[in-house]
């Protein structure tokens, strides 16, 4: 059967975390709703969003504000697909200790990789590592 | 001046925070956020402070590290920090993530106010 909604695609480039995050979140949630994503998949896929753009911009970029962030999405009636692409040198994942571990339980930071990994289903870092890819997919 | 994210109670050294919009906890208000509790917390000795989540719908890293540094300053002066009113949602990202285990957590205000020792 034929997709209900056409599919929805955007490209941004992000100069302004605040600004760039208010603006995506606002976008992804409009196209989620009329592609019928339930609740728990649209906090899913916000939390996912908001780690990986403010990675890019603190981690990637370092915080040099005359670097960007490249987003893009895609998003039917089955998947939730987007990249974000930040300017910097790129990063190895395996690198980051993991948080869950009990001697680093008590490090405030650190949590957003695995948080990206727990809840989309498909992540992929593209080496050098500057450019993230992640995918939700509905459950059958 | 910004405006404020959370209201604040206090009776003695019993200290409610609740908090004010339902996606405070975001990247966006997260450290104005901290700072607002942290003052709260260093104007008590041994304070004993339940923050409520009763509002809160989305949560993120860096809110879960703003709770650690809250935890570790309520600590150091010597005071007993809870969280309550926590949607099923944000609960699991407190299991997936193990801060169950930093974090004292409960259903209800109530029962958080009677878990202080």
């Amino acid at each position: 059967m034929a997709n209900s909604v056409k599919a929805f695609r955007c490209e941004h480039t992000l100069r302004d975390l605040r600004e760039g995050l208010e603006h995506v979140h606002q976008e992804a949630e409009a196209a989620l709703a009329a592609h019928g994503f339930d609740d728990g998949a649209k906090f899913a896929i916000r939390l996912a969003i908001e780690e990986a753009v403010v990675n890019a911009f603190r981690h990637g970029n370092r915080s040099d504000p005359k670097k960007s962030v490249h987003f893009r999405a895609y998003i039917d009636d089955t998947r939730a697909s987007f990249e974000v692409e930040d300017e910097g040198p790129g990063f190895d994942p395996a690198t980051i200790p993991d948080p869950t571990e009990d001697e680093n339980l008590e490090i405030p930071s650190g949590r957003g990789v695995m948080l990206i990994k727990a809840y989309m289903t498909e992540v992929e870092y593209v080496p050098p590592g500057n450019l993230l890819r992640m995918t939700y997919r509905k459950p059958a | 001046m910004a405006s404020s994210h959370i209201s604040v109670r206090k009776t003695d050294n019993l200290i409610r925070i609740d908090f004010i919009d339902r996606n405070i906890l975001d990247e966006l208000n997260i450290h104005q956020i901290g700072e607002e509790i942290l003052k709260v917390v260093e104007s008590e000795f041994r304070p004993k402070v339940v923050v409520v989540f009763k509002n809160v719908e989305h949560m993120s890293s860096a809110a879960f590290g703003t709770l650690m540094k809250v935890n570790e300053r309520v600590k150091a002066r010597d005071g007993q920090l809870r969280l309550c009113q926590i949607t099923p949602r944000i609960h699991e990202a407190f299991v997936m993530t193990k801060l169950n285990r930093i974090f004292s957590i409960s259903d209800t205000y109530e029962t958080a106010v009677a878990s202080f020792v």
